[in-house]
């Protein structure tokens, strides 16, 4: 197989008495839709915060390519072309799709120590970046709170997609969304996979992790439990992973 | 090493905006706050015309409001910023007379009523950097401590209003460089006075700071979330305790342009200044929940109810119903925005 994208390698992150992670590995390798599921408090969420910078791992090493990095805040992380879409989008209501697009990235114009917003050019470089990932958005300058649960979903996605050169995480990106959304977002997914940037998919359902992940990886309680080949595996068998009926991986 | 992936490219695919939705640009227009309070203020401007055909609006009037509004504005330039951030600041008047005894202090020990250029423009400057100081302070309780705006402007306020008989002893000093009041506090350039000159501009420079640059877009953002605002890399509690230092810097200009204008410091004489100033930022279509306002809306805010009182005199009603209808109209743009939010959230 080729060299491993990112990789955590026994990773710990402990909260007080709570034993977030336990040694925890995990692999993405490039341009692959990979699955990170598990149990509720099996560290998901604690792992893939770790791997975006918003926390920092007790023990262990994180590397990018085969060298080890130390992300101290998701700044960090970006600089390593790793971006996140966050459960509740992170995305500013008042403020349009292009602005939010830009938010913290803002272009200017003009003497730049003024920090003049370039705001046609943005909004142009949102219309394409929008119509790269096949959005469609009635108006790119409505508010965004003013848009659907799954309008501001693509345009989280399209943030991450705009600036993110290695890997985007999805912390379960369909929990809050319709059917018709929910389908819209899993065809947001493979178009990123399209254009060759690896997917860390965190989610609950199995149906849709079997959908559209290449391979899926297991964490039970702190730990990697498992790794599947998704077209050789079935529900049943990611059930057993994460429930411990089934372990292939050494404790 | 960001990829830029936003190169330009045919867009093949570009959205086709409804044929019967309305023209973003006239939606746009109808949504925002300021546009309302346009229209308001044009009616209001219409009725008292109608009932006093030739008194109302002489361009008399108007600088008369436009020179006893001059404070206020600039404070509602610094809490129009505030609120936007989903905070508030109740210390401007007071911050404003602490500025305005800073200077004077200083003016008294230097010369007094013939105090030269120089002198005036370091008072000036010391005034300033006093409400900026202030209100900085005020925004690291904000930011750093947690302490919600409301108490930590609550106790600036209470701080300014001691410091300011503390060091006066109570009694306003009166001893005004006379080159200050006869320039700023009265005097006028090109026909204009300056206290309508230095708010006017004042205001414009904010607006465009407010509306065009990553400071306003910023202000905007950690309003609307300010946990996006974090993770999106901007440093939100430097945003907010900068917010809170303008606030505190333009109350620290009122205060000068204050003490130019009445050449005494007028220790008590504005208690209710904050209310005033929230009450305009608010009638300006700016949303206490933060996210929302604009300068424009603000400069319209503030004269709404000068307008309301010059217009009543001069129609010959009694002038108090002014507190009445500023009250109501207070109310109706807070139910405004409740009613935007609420349709918003249904979307």
């Amino acid at each position: 197989m080729t060299e491993p994208l990112l990789e955590a390698r026994e990773v710990v992150k402990r909260y007080g008495q709570v034993q977030a992670l336990d040694g925890a590995n995990f692999t993405a390798y490039p341009g692959e839709v990979v699955a990170l599921i598990g149990d509720n408090g099996a560290g998901k969420s604690t792992l893939v915060k770790t791997l975006s910078g918003v926390i920092r791992p007790d023990a262990g090493q994180i590397l990018v390519e085969g060298s080890p990095v130390s992300f101290s805040s998701p700044l960090d992380a970006r600089k390593y072309g790793i971006e996140t879409v966050y459960q509740d989008l992170a995305l500013a209501p008042d403020l349009d799709a292009a602005a939010n697009l830009h938010l913290g990235r803002e272009i200017y114009r003009w003497f730049k120590p003024l920090h003049v917003l370039d705001k046609a050019e943005m909004r142009r470089r949102a219309v394409t970046a929008f119509a790269d990932l096949g959005i469609h958005l009635p108006d790119v300058t409505a508010p965004v709170g003013t848009l659907s649960g799954g309008q501001r979903q693509s345009v989280a996605v399209a943030r991450a997609v705009a600036y993110a050169s290695r890997i985007i995480f999805m912390d379960e990106p369909t929990a809050a969304l319709g059917v018709v959304q929910r389908e819209r977002v899993l065809e947001n997914i493979r178009r990123v996979k399209d254009r060759g940037i690896t997917v860390v998919l965190i989610s609950h359902n199995m149906p849709e992790v079997l959908a559209v992940s290449d391979r899926v990886e297991v964490l039970r309680m702190g730990r990697r439990v498992a790794r599947f080949t998704t077209s050789e595996t079935t529900v049943d068998q990611l059930v057993s992973a994460m429930t411990g009926a089934l372990t292939i991986e050494e404790p | 090493m960001t990829r830029p992936t936003l190169a330009p490219e045919a867009p093949g695919t570009q959205p086709k905006a409804g044929a019967r939705r309305l023209h973003p640009l006239v939606r746009r227009t109808l949504a925002a706050g300021e546009t309302w309070v346009f229209a308001a203020l044009i009616i209001m401007m219409a009725i008292f015309t109608g009932l006093s055909p030739g008194k109302f609006l002489t361009l008399n009037d108007l600088s008369l409001n436009a020179q006893t509004t001059a404070p206020f504005l600039l404070m509602a330039i610094g809490e129009t910023f505030v609120i936007i951030t989903a905070g508030i600041d109740l210390s401007v008047g007071f911050v404003l007379v602490l500025c305005g005894v800073v200077a004077g202090e200083y003016y008294q020990s230097n010369g007094g009523a013939t105090a030269g250029v120089g002198t005036i423009w370091v008072g000036a400057i010391l005034g300033l950097l006093t409400g900026a100081a202030f209100g900085g302070l005020q925004g690291v309780a904000v930011a750093k401590l947690k302490i919600p705006p409301l108490i930590a402007t609550l106790m600036g306020l209470g701080i300014a209003e001691g410091l300011s008989y503390l060091i006066t002893g109570g009694h306003d000093l009166a001893t005004v460089p006379n080159t200050l009041v006869s320039s700023i506090g009265t005097g006028s350039i090109a026909g204009v006075q300056w206290l309508i000159v230095i708010s006017f501009l004042t205001t414009l420079l904010f607006g465009l700071i407010l509306a065009m640059t990553r400071f306003g877009r910023y202000t905007y953002a950690i309003g609307s979330n300010p946990e996006a605002a974090l993770r999106a890399g901007i440093n939100v509690d430097r945003h907010l305790i900068k917010v809170y230092a303008l606030s505190g810097l333009m109350a620290g200009l009122a205060g000068i342009l204050n003490l130019a204008y009445f050449a005494t410091t007028t220790i008590s004489g504005h208690p209710l200044d904050n209310l005033v100033v929230i009450t305009a930022v608010v009638i300006g279509g700016a949303s206490l929940f933060g996210g929302r306002g604009t300068m424009l809306g603000t400069f319209f805010g503030v004269f709404i109810p000068e307008l309301l009182a010059t217009g009543l005199i001069i129609a010959g009603v009694n002038q108090y119903w002014q507190y009445i209808l500023t009250g109501l109209v207070l109310g109706a743009a807070v139910y405004l925005d409740q009613i935007r939010r609420r349709l918003r959230e249904r979307a």
